[in-house]
């Protein structure tokens, strides 16, 4: 299959997001806007999970961090600039995930989804007793960070669709930025390492190094995801970076296939739909919810996405066997 | 000794109460192949495991190229030349041929902390694939996934994988373990080859094919060497006979 046909289902989702705006009321262009703050979220996990092996349990926390120093910096300023605002919410992110990930990457399966936890729980714990940061309420935001020249406003994210596009704009690239560094020599070890580590070290890498890096990108790309999410909702209190968090966001990865990048934003579609509609129907509808993700992991073992690679498979299959028996008719006919 | 590229020095290791290399020192000579025998549990992998920075003595030291490198971790060893294969298969089951050599080949470039542009470009590590897959015998199989291949095929990418390291010295755990006759001639002419421009150390429980290549022979019983010598003075020896060979020709 050629590249393209592969990526025209994507090509094809991409238009559908540009133009979503021109159609959706301002409710539903905040609800995708949502949606693709969390795709980044979770795509930036499935480098985590999908690429590199690591199953890391506390990966909220860097989205609250992202969030928060974006809120207690700015909390009581006049203008939130978006160019200093948001490399601090990344440079916060990327540190945090640096002492984690220095601490827990010698350790792995179920030592490192305990570590991960264990310290994504003490960000909680420390933003949740801490009344300076507004403990258990969280803090408030009355701004949207623009981007300024001179005093001319470039871009101010206060417009919904402005702020729609610029989330788009921030899956786009991450996106592309993950497709890149996948593919460059990095990418090549650390695939390796998910498959055998031990083979990767014996090989000449040394590569606690390699996940590292990994973890940091991920977790600076999770900031950036909480930074979004903060100057969205314009709140930020610390069950942003609880573990149901880091567990729903596994959830959403492993519903839309892990080690695709593109399942994690359909899962994420598929798990913030599901969260918003279901309670409409249902009060039981976290029961529903449950009951739904284990049938899709159960018949689409490599997640949602897989469905269409799968229809795809069958029709050519379809395909063959008419020919076969279109052929050997021939034969009938002939002999 | 004449040039010795790696030089162990009463190197011992012991899991719990077992001792499994007890007080070893042997000296290996540049550009020969250096064939290590034994029966089961004789402590042979091991030995590799301590040379391949696997496993850690608990003492002794191990002098490369005149370098201490009793302590190094693998990854280091690795970039010192020293590149090994597994006894038991040790590859990347999802990756094709050519990826499974290509991680190997690609780790001989300064660093692969490399995020902004296609590994495809490293035209240097391309070739470097290639050419393990040639020597190997995979270059057919360039697209095959590792883990439908046979178990033979399986055995030469393991080779496959150390060359593309382009090592000095090749450490050797039973290449041949697993393979067809057919595969196992190429694997031996293959280190024939090898070692015209490398060192090999080599662990091989087929008697003929190590009788064929090994320039110097060592027996290792219960962790201990028995002897160390050519072909010709480990088959004429009386302990080894005792030991070993004779208890092979009996059953055989
Ligand atoms: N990691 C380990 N932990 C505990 N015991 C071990 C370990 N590795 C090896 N041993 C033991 O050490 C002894 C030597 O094992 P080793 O694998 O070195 O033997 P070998 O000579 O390679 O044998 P074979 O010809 O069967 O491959 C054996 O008794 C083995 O059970
Ligand atoms: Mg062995």
């Amino acid at each position: 299959m050629s590249t393209l046909t592969r990526s025209l289902p994507l090509l094809a989702a991409l238009l559908a997001l540009v133009l979503f705006p021109l159609f959706g009321s301002s409710f539903y262009v905040g609800l995708v806007t949502r949606i693709i703050i969390i795709a980044i979220f979770a795509m930036s996990l499935d480098l985590l999970i999908g690429y590199t092996g690591l199953v890391s349990f506390g990966h909220a926390a860097f989205f609250g961090i992202g969030g928060y120093a974006l809120a207690i910096a700015f909390q009581d300023a006049s203008v939130i600039h978006l160019w200093q605002a948001l490399p601090l919410s990344l440079f916060a992110a990327a540190l945090a995930a640096l002492v984690v990930g220095w601490v827990s990457i010698r350790t792995s399966g179920i030592y490192f989804i305990m570590i991960t936890l264990a310290l994504s729980q003490m960000f909680f714990y420390y933003f949740f007793e801490s009344p300076r940061y507004g403990g258990d309420d969280g803090i408030f935001l009355f701004l949207k960070p623009v981007l300024m020249v001179g005093s001319e406003d470039i871009l101010n994210l206060d417009h919904e669709n402005n702020f729609y596009y610029f989330a788009l704009s921030c899956l786009v690239l991450g996106y592309l930025f993950l497709v890149m560094i996948l593919q460059a020599p990095f990418g090549k070890v650390i695939k390796a390492i998910k498959v055998n580590e031990h083979r990767v070290r014996a090989l000449g890498y040394s590569t606690n190094g390699y996940k590292l890096v990994s973890f940091v990108i991920a977790g600076t790309l999770a900031g950036l995801a909480g930074f979004l999410e903060g100057a969205h909702t314009g709140y930020i209190n610390p069950a942003y970076m609880s573990w149901h968090e880091s567990g729903v966001c596994i959830a959403i990865v492993i519903l839309g296939g892990v080690g695709t990048l593109y399942g994690p934003i359909v899962g994420a579609f598929i798990i913030v739909l599901l969260q918003n509609f279901l309670p409409e129907f249902t009060e039981h509808w976290q029961l529903l919810l449950g009951g739904i993700v284990i049938a899709v992991v159960l018949f689409l073992p490599r997640g949602a996405t897989s469905l269409l690679p799968r229809i795809r498979s069958l029709i050519r299959m379809e395909k063959s066997i008419s020919l076969s028996q279109e052929e050997k008719a021939k034969g009938d006919a002939d002999g | 000794m004449a040039d010795a590229i790696l030089q162990i020095d009463r190197v011992s290791k012991s899991f719990g109460g077992l001792i499994a290399t007890n007080n070893i020192t042997i000296e290996f000579e540049r550009g020969q192949i250096h064939a290590i025998i034994g029966p089961n549990g004789a402590g042979k992998t091991t030995l590799i495991n301590l040379l391949s920075g696997d496993l850690l003595p608990n003492d002794g030291t191990i002098l490369f190229n005149g370098r201490d490198i009793t302590h190094l971790p693998p990854h280091k060893i690795s970039q010192l030349g020293i590149g090994r294969s597994y006894q038991k298969t040790n590859i990347f089951a999802e990756f094709t041929c050519f990826e499974n050599c290509w991680v190997a080949a690609q780790s001989r470039i300064n660093t692969s902390m490399r995020f902004f542009r296609p590994a495809s470009n490293l035209k240097a590590v391309e070739k470097r694939t290639e050419k393990a897959l040639e020597l190997c015998g995979l270059s057919l199989r360039r697209d095959s996934r590792a883990s439908a291949m046979s178990y033979g095929e399986q055995r030469q990418l393991e080779i496959g994988m150390m060359l593309a390291t382009e090592p000095e010295l090749l450490l050797l755990d039973e290449p041949l373990a697993g393979m067809g006759s057919e595969e196992s001639l190429q694997v031996i002419e293959l280190l024939r080859r090898l070692a015209e421009d490398h060192t090999l150390i080599l662990i091989e429980h087929d008697m003929d094919a190590v009788f064929s290549i090994a320039d110097q022979l060592t027996v290792m019983v219960n962790g201990r060497i028995l002897e160390t010598g050519t072909v010709g003075q480990i088959r004429s020896s009386q302990a080894v006979q005792e030991a070993y060979l004779g208890v092979d020709e009996e059953t055989a």
